[in-house]
This record gives structure tokens, C-alpha cells and sequence, in this order.
């Protein structure tokens, strides 16, 4: 699939999933799909067929919250069949809020206890380089995330350790659960924290799939041993208008005001998908 | 050396943590996929003295505990065997939200050993001293609970939880601990050791209480009550069958442990006999107090965890 309907198509099912489950994290969930895309669509090595294929590259969602996003590319991928997002948060669901690596197949890592992700992250990339193996490991953190100290650990020990096969992305929504983070913990300039921390570090346009691509490409041949950051400089409730703007939209129960919003961006977004399939 | 009428009970030879430090070699040299992750205690537990023989198989995360058990989580999706060592108190009490969600409930294959438990800190002080860690590692679903005993059963259980899966959590004293069992000794997972039959109470207990138990035993053997004592290593699952054997068998049941009372080995027994045997019982170990520092014998005696100290809750509760 083209990677522009790849996006468009995620930021789709992505919104389907949270319209018929009536409330969700879309503002986080949003912000990460076009590191999803490039990630899925054109980066990773995976074998939908099979998920625990030892050669894969490795995927975690440190911020466990954007699982509606990370769901919908891992449907798009053949994981399992789109109907099941549907099932979003529903009793007995294989699809929980927060990503179960024992209950949804593509998902490698069980996360949502904030914080903890990047250093399992780490445990995988150690792994493979204690292997001797060439298994690229990539993992999404959010920016109120970087409150836990934890992360923190988990990058001075990937430093020390070389992981250079080692990619995590800060997803610089500038927003957590309650408001602005300058205004909660003010986390400074994360690209120059990310560098003091021994990362090879880049800053990128975070709804730009191109600019994300070429930052992983280039991160893989200047790293010199460093594990790699890319700080995404993104929009919570990314790329859809409405939401973007709308204040509180970390957790959201769309009113019926926002429920159009939501069912036109919907259409629009068909109709998108839609078009780059004729042409 | 705890003094009983008949008998003396020696002190080992060897320390636990040369125990440890030489199972994990050799665990290690057997097994590549065989990793020890330290937080900079490697020279309090002596895996230093091994480093160099397996550079690659030991890791020291340096003190980061909550770090240490999430990096472990992934060598364990990746198909590594993570053993990894800390105080007591900083695998459970520091590390805990990481040990139970990337950890147990992730289904990650973690051997968490917990060292200078309880009492045995001693200059290190209450903040170090873990008497709740068996309580923390119990409350997780399917999580197996140790406390060994002596370095023979330390070296048996490390390598016998290789070839298993999930969360098991060995806790330990550092150094020496009195020997009990012969080389050779084979334990089984939540299968109690009756080392000592009697007839009037049963003492159940674990780690550094065992010798303790056989000691007043002994003691009270020579006031004309016949004592019960029972190495209960596991304290999770724990043997119910065992447990209800003997409080049918002796009618009174006392559990000793170097541990708070709630949580650890007297509430396992304690919730066996409630829902399966309701037996008159009494918990020996630590009640509403926390650590600090001195040195054992002066914290056993505070804490009334010595032999003598059984024998008088005994002869209480049979004579009384």
C-alpha cells in the first residue's frame, strides 16, 4: 500500500474504532500514526503470517494509551481481521486499551504502566546484540511519559550499552492527560536532553512521513554506535482538525457537536482512501 | 551458633552468596541464553568474583532497579533466562509496579533473587530491611515464592527454576547461613520438609527460623512437649496438604518467620487452616514494626525471633 493511504487508512480505522467504542484516547492515539505508517508500512521487517518470526524487527508502545492507533495499523497489516477493532475495550476483547502482548497478536509488548516500555525496549535490543543478531528495535514514548524517572534509566543504560540497533521516538505532543506538559513538568528541550544522554538525536516534523523515513535512514548510518532518538515534533489528536484544536483531548466522550466532526473527518478520510485507490 | 539442650547448630562453610555466584557460573557456562542482571551489588553478592569467566552472561544495570527488571522483561520475550539479584527490598518494595506488569502480568520469565532479608541487613538498617517482600511477591497470580533455608537448598532451587516459567522469587540471606541439609538434598516445589515429627504443636517455618524451630524443639522436647518442625520453603504455593496433616495430627500449629506477619509464611498457613482446618495457631515474626540498624542476634532478641522465644509462645499456648 502507498504510504500517504497507509496513513490516511490508520487515522481511518484508528477513528472508527474510538466512534463506535463512544470514548477513547484519541489524542495520543492520533498523534503517532504517521510513525506507525512509516514504521509498518515501509521500515519494520514483519511477517504477518507470523508474528513471532524471530528475525521481525521488535515494535513497542511504550505509551500503552495510543493502543487504539497501533491496533488499527496491526489490522491494516493482517494481524487480524478489521471487524475486531470493533471490539475496542468491549468485555472479554482481545483488543484492551492498553496493548497486551498475550492478547493480540502482533503486539510484542504488554504496556500502559507508564514508563516501563523503553526499558523493556532496551532489554530487546540488548538481547540482540548479546545474540549477535541484526533485529532493529523500535519503541514509541510520550512526552508526559518522560516524566518517569524510569526512562531515564532506560536511556543511560542503552547509551552505555551501544544499542545502536535501538530506535525510540519521543512523540513531542506538548500535551498530557492534564494539560500542557511546560506548564505540569516543563521537559526542556528533549533533543538536547536526548543527546546529553548519549543518543544520536534528531528532531523531525512528526505528521511528515518523509521526514520521519529519511531521520531513520539516517540515524542507521551515523549512529556510531549511539542508540537512536527522533524527537516528533507532533499535534495531539494529529490530523484531525477539530480534535487538534480542541483543549481537552487527551481522553475524550465526543459530544454531539464533536460527533459530527468525528463522522465528516471519517468520510473525508474514506473518500481520501478512497481516491488514491482509483488513481 | 544457636544453642540448644542436645545439639549445637553449626554455622555453613560456605556463604549463600558464594552459593549463588557459583550456580549462576556454572548455570551461565551450561547455558547461553543464561543472564545474571545485577544493580551494582555484584560485590555484595559476589557475582564480581565470576565476571570475568562470563563477561557476556552478567550484566550490571547499575542501580536502577525499576530499569533492571524491565530490561530483564525483554531479554525474557527474546528467549533469554534472566536471573536477577538485588537487596531484598529493591527487587519488591523499589521495583515492584515493574516486576508486576512488565514482569508477571506480561507473562515474562524473571528468577528474582532477593538477598539480606529481614533481620540478616543488619547494619544496613531499616531502610534495607525487607519484611515484606514475601508479602509483595505472594499477592502476584501465579508468582512462586522461596525462602531458602540453607546454601544447599539455595544452589537446588536455582537450578531447578531454569527450565521453568514465570515470576519466581528466591529469598535469601547473604551470608552464612546453619546448615541443614546434606549435599545432594533434593527439594520440591511446594512440597514442605518435615524435619522433625512431634506430636502436641507443629512449628512451620522458613529461612533462618528453621534452625531456630529445631533448637526450641530440642528445648521443649525436654519440658515433655513433643514439637513438630517443618522447613515450609515455599511459601507460595504452599503445601496444604502438609499443613493440614499436621494440624489435624498436633492440633496446634505455630508459624516462625523473619518476616512481618502479615504477608509472608504465617498468613499462608494462617489462610490454609481458616478456609481448610481451623486450628488454634500463633504467627512468630515481626508485628506493626519496621527494620533498623544492629546485628542479628541483638535483632532477634528485639524482634523475639529466637529459639527461646518460641519455646515460650509454645509453652503459653499448650500449657496455658
Amino acid at each position: 500500500m502507498e504510504l500517504a493511504r497507509f496513513r490516511d487508512s490508520i487515522r481511518l480505522l484508528t477513528l472508527k474504532e474510538l466512534h463506535h467504542l463512544g470514548f477513547g484516547h484519541y489524542g495520543g492515539s492520533l498523534s503517532i500514526v504517521e510513525v506507525l505508517a512509516v514504521l509498518y508500512g515501509k521500515v519494520m521487517k514483519l511477517n504477518p503470517a507470523e508474528p513471532d518470526w524471530e528475525g521481525r524487527d521488535y515494535f513497542i508502545l511504550s505509551k500503552g494509551h495510543g493502543g487504539p492507533a497501533l491496533y488499527a495499523t496491526l489490522a491494516l497489516k493482517g494481524y487480524f481481521p478489521e471487524k475486531e477493532l470493533y471490539t475496542l475495550n468491549k468485555n472479554g476483547t482481545s483488543l484492551p486499551s492498553h496493548p497486551d502482548r498475550n492478547l493480540t497478536r502482533g503486539v510484542d509488548m504488554t504496556t500502559g504502566s507508564l514508563g516501563q516500555g523503553i526499558s523493556v525496549a532496551v532489554g530487546v535490543a540488548l538481547s540482540h546484540k548479546l545474540s549477535a543478531r541484526k533485529n532493529y528495535t523500535y519503541c514509541v514514548v510520550g512526552d508526559g511519559e518522560l516524566n518517569e524517572g524510569q526512562c531515564w534509566e532506560a536511556f543511560q543504560f542503552a547509551a552505555h550499552h551501544k544499542l545502536n540497533r535501538l530506535v525510540v521516538f519521543i512523540d513531542d505532543n506538548k500535551k498530557q492527560l492534564d494539560g500542557p506538559t511546560k506548564d505540569i513538568i516543563d521537559p526542556l528541550d528533549f533533543e538536547e536532553k536526548l543527546r546529553a544522554f548519549g543518543f544520536y538525536t534528531m528532531k523531525v516534523d512528526g505528521s511528515s512521513l518523509e521526514e520521519i523515513e529519511a531521520a531513520i535512514g539516517r540515524g542507521k548510518v551515523e549512529s556510531q554506535g549511539m542508540p537512536i532518538g527522533i524527537v516528533l515534533d507532533t499535534i495531539k489528536g494529529q490530523g484531525v482538525p477539530f480534535l487538534e484544536q480542541k483543549a481537552d483531548n487527551h481522553h475524550v466522550r465526543p459530544n454531539a457537536e464533536d460527533e459530527a466532526a468525528i463522522l465528516e473527518m471519517i468520510s473525508e478520510l474514506e473518500r481520501r482512501v478512497e481516491r488514491v485507490e482509483q488513481s | 551458633m544457636i544453642e540448644a539442650s542436645s545439639k549445637l547448630y553449626e554455622l555453613e562453610n560456605i556463604e549463600m552468596r558464594q552459593m549463588y555466584a557459583s550456580t549462576i557460573l556454572a548455570l551461565a557456562k551450561k547455558n547461553p541464553e543464561v543472564i545474571a542482571l545485577e544493580a551494582d551489588l555484584m560485590s555484595a553478592i559476589s557475582t564480581n568474583k565470576i565476571i570475568k569467566e562470563i563477561p557476556e552472561q552478567i550484566i550490571n544495570c547499575g542501580i536502577m532497579e525499576a530499569n533492571m527488571m524491565g530490561v530483564a522483561a525483554g531479554l525474557s520475550i527474546t528467549g533469554k533466562i534472566p536471573y536477577i539479584h538485588t537487596f531484598a527490598q529493591f527487587a519488591t518494595r523499589r521495583a515492584f509496579d515493574q516486576l508486576f506488569v512488565s514482569g508477571a502480568y506480561a507473562r515474562c520469565n524473571l528468577k528474582i533473587v532477593g538477598s539480606d532479608s529481614g533481620v540478616t541487613a543488619e547494619h544496613n538498617g531499616g531502610t534495607h530491611m525487607a519484611f515484606e517482600d514475601l508479602g509483595l511477591v505472594r499477592l502476584i497470580p501465579g508468582a512462586t515464592v522461596f525462602e531458602a533455608s540453607d546454601s544447599t537448598m539455595l544452589g537446588y532451587l536455582l537450578r531447578s527454576i531454569e527450565k521453568e516459567r514465570g515470576i519466581h522469587y528466591i529469598r535469601t540471606v547473604r551470608k552464612k547461613a546453619m546448615k541443614l541439609y546434606h549435599e545432594g538434598e533434593t527439594f520440591e516445589a511446594g512440597k514442605g520438609k518435615v524435619l522433625r515429627e512431634g506430636n502436641d504443636v507443629t512449628l512451620i517455618a522458613s529461612g533462618i527460623m528453621v534452625a531456630e524451630s529445631l533448637a526450641a524443639a530440642e528445648l521443649l522436647e525436654k519440658e515433655g512437649i513433643s514439637a513438630a518442625v517443618i522447613d515450609m520453603f515455599t511459601i507460595k504455593p504452599i503445601d496444604q496438604e502438609l499443613v493440614v496433616k499436621y494440624a489435624e495430627k498436633t492440633g496446634l500449629v505455630i508459624t516462625a518467620e523473619n518476616h512481618n506477619v502479615i504477608g509472608g509464611l504465617g498468613s499462608a498457613v494462617a489462610e490454609v487452616l481458616g478456609e481448610h482446618c481451623p486450628t488454634p495457631m500463633y504467627r512468630i515474626g515481626v508485628r506493626e514494626q519496621f527494620g533498623q540498624v544492629g546485628v542479628t542476634e541483638y535483632l532477634k532478641k528485639f524482634y523475639k525471633l529466637r529459639a527461646s522465644d518460641i519455646v515460650e509462645v509454645v509453652k503459653c499456648r499448650v500449657e496455658g
